[in-house]
């Protein structure tokens, strides 16, 4: 699946390698919801690749014009506002792509999505990543590929680290069933925490 | 004088139906007219038309003007005509004029063949339902299977809604803009309140003032009064009129506000050409109107069968149907793996905001319409 994904992935201009391993985790057909859904390019990128029943959740005009625009079902609503529009297990897979650092109350959102979907995809990028630690040695705030911006105008409010991530797992009682971690588009086993730039998790309700 | 992208001089239309309409209070119409315009070209396999549902006040004239002196466009005139959100390039669009209404299609002032006098109170009481079932008779009879569209706000809404509920088949898309699946208490509230004050007034005459040469203009007044307060919010009525005095403070009970000119204005005008008896009908259709009611108050079970795609807009100052309201349609879309997309738009104007001409609104419209695929236009 993740072999048909990537050679479909490639002949698009912006090869994005989060989403093809996103692809590789979300059943053919399945109903997706993707949370701070952006302009639409993952469901885009969904629906071509494996025609799911997607829906994304966008609070932005200009983003929520763009996905309606290209024909993807969108939502406009604030996460922060909670998810109770949304019953329990109605989703076969619930994505939280590169979004998990600009919510508030996150937590909550985890819980919400742990409830909503059978599946939960939460990717973000690393703040513990060598070149962001570089960065703060330096004296300044990180600003990188998947960190673009700068500090006093970003929308980034909790920024944390793979450990803290896992951490916040264990705390939480959630089950992580699959974690990768990217740097450059490519798979870091060694020192996740220090080499990988997007930590990607598949995460599973407690018990 | 007509802007380039206006649909030009209108005339309406009357269809005639002498089959027999079964209410839903289970009272009979035996024939009815229903009056409406079109704009725009029907294409040959009919496949692009669309048909707008009026809310209270509303009427078939949706656009353009009937002669080149004409004062006033039609209701929805920024929505509709060449280039516009709605294209009639592309679309055959399709205003009625509901049944029960007061500007030519069968209602309170219409003539009781058998009395040959105005209906008035003898007008049978009309639901969303049967003004639903009487338009899919107008879509018939100008040989329309199905719609490509149906766009409504407010009371219009609920038209489009019940339109998917009870013939999936016969509309491919829903526009359903600040409208909600039935009526809070506080609006039924409002609804009650605008017709005590016309039923109470001394010239109501039972709803048969017709005979005696008279209107209840001044209950319609009021109802029309307390009706505007609701769609405007408190911000956008600061902003228009905030304190303003027309003059200085005289120690009377004459309009010496701003706001009150204005809402004396607007009841005056109305009072002049809406009739009382559709006003009551009108907001007695929006009170019943509650597509869950046979369904344990459950609004997904209720959309079980819907197969139309919808586009569900609110406005963040609309308080009288309230984005709250919309999202409740947009859950049982979601609860029936329905397509839907839900906007709320950031507007000042209260429930009014759905017929002003909002740029990022007028976007959101024009690229869901656009995107609607009919096939050939010829």
């Amino acid at each position: 699946m993740i072999q048909n994904n990537v050679k479909n992935a490639n002949s698009m201009t912006n090869f994005r390698h989060d989403f093809a391993i996103i692809a590789g985790w979300v059943p053919f057909g399945a109903k997706v919801l993707d949370l701070g859904c952006g302009d639409g390019a993952l469901l885009h990128y969904l629906s071509g690749s494996l025609e799911v029943r997607g829906y994304g959740v966008e609070k932005d005009d200009k983003n929520w014009l763009t996905c309606m625009s290209q024909g993807i079902n969108v939502i406009q609503m604030d996460l922060e506002a909670g998810l109770s529009g949304f019953e329990a297990q109605s989703f076969d897979v619930v994505i939280l792509s590169q979004t998990l650092q600009a919510v508030h109350n996150t937590e909550g959102i985890v819980r919400e999505m742990l409830r909503i979907g059978r599946e939960v995809i939460v990717t973000f990028p690393n703040f513990g990543y060598w070149r962001h630690r570089s960065q703060l040695i330096f004296g300044h705030m990180p600003v990188s590929k998947n960190l673009p911006y700068q500090w006093y105008d970003t929308p980034n409010v909790h920024l944390c680290t793979i450990n803290d991530f896992d951490e916040f797992c264990v705390n939480c009682s959630i089950t992580v069933k699959q974690r990768l971690v990217l740097t450059d588009n490519k798979p870091v086993t060694f020192m996740p925490n220090l080499m990988g730039s997007l930590a990607m998790y598949r995460l599973r309700a407690p018990k | 004088m007509l802007e380039p992208s206006s649909v030009g001089i209108i005339a309406a239309k009357t269809a005639h139906f002498s089959q027999p309409l079964r209410l839903k209070s289970g009272e009979i119409l035996p024939q009815f007219d229903l009056v409406y315009e079109t704009y725009g070209t029907l294409n040959a396999n009919k496949s692009n038309a669309v048909l707008i549902c009026h809310a209270l006040s509303g009427s078939h004239h949706v656009a353009g003007k009937y002669s080149t002196d004409d004062k006033y466009s039609g209701w929805w005139d920024n929505l509709v005509g060449p280039n516009k959100p709605l294209d009639t390039n592309k679309f055959f669009v399709i205003g009625v004029n509901n049944l029960g209404g007061c500007h030519g299609s069968s209602g309170p002032t219409s003539i009781n063949p058998e009395t040959v006098k105005a209906f008035g109170s003898k007008f049978p009481v009309l639901t969303v339902e049967d003004w639903v079932n009487s338009q899919t008779l107008l879509a018939d009879y100008l040989g329309i299977t199905q719609l490509a569209a149906i766009v409504g706000g407010s009371l219009g809404g609920m038209q489009a809604l019940q339109w998917t509920i009870a013939y999936p088949e016969r509309v491919r898309h829903a526009l359903v803009i600040a409208s909600a699946p039935n009526l809070t208490a506080q609006n039924i509230a409002f609804n009650e309140v605008a017709r005590q004050a016309i039923i109470t007034d001394p010239e109501f005459h039972d709803g048969d003032y017709y005979e005696y040469g008279v209107v209840p203009r001044r209950g319609l007044r009021i109802a029309r009064m307390l009706g505007h307060i609701t769609y405007l919010s408190d911000d956008a009525m600061g902003a228009k009129f905030g304190r303003k005095l027309k003059d200085s403070i005289k120690y009377t009970f004459d309009v010496e506000f701003e706001m009150e000119s204005y809402l004396r204005y607007q009841g005056d005008k109305f009072a002049g050409e809406f009739d009382a008896n559709t006003y009551l009908r009108m907001t007695r259709a929006l009170d019943y109107f509650d597509p869950a009611l046979r369904y344990d108050a459950d609004l997904s079970k209720a959309l079980a069968n819907v197969k139309a795609k919808f586009l569900v807009v609110s406005f963040t100052s609309d308080w009288r149907f309230s984005p709250a309201r919309s999202r409740e349609i947009v859950k049982a879309l979601l609860d029936n793996e329905l397509s839907v997309s839900y906007a709320e738009v950031t507007a000042a104007h209260g429930h009014d905001a759905f017929l002003m001409p909002d740029a990022h609104y007028h976007n959101i419209l024009r690229n869901y319409l656009s995107s609607i695929e009919v096939g050939a236009i010829k």
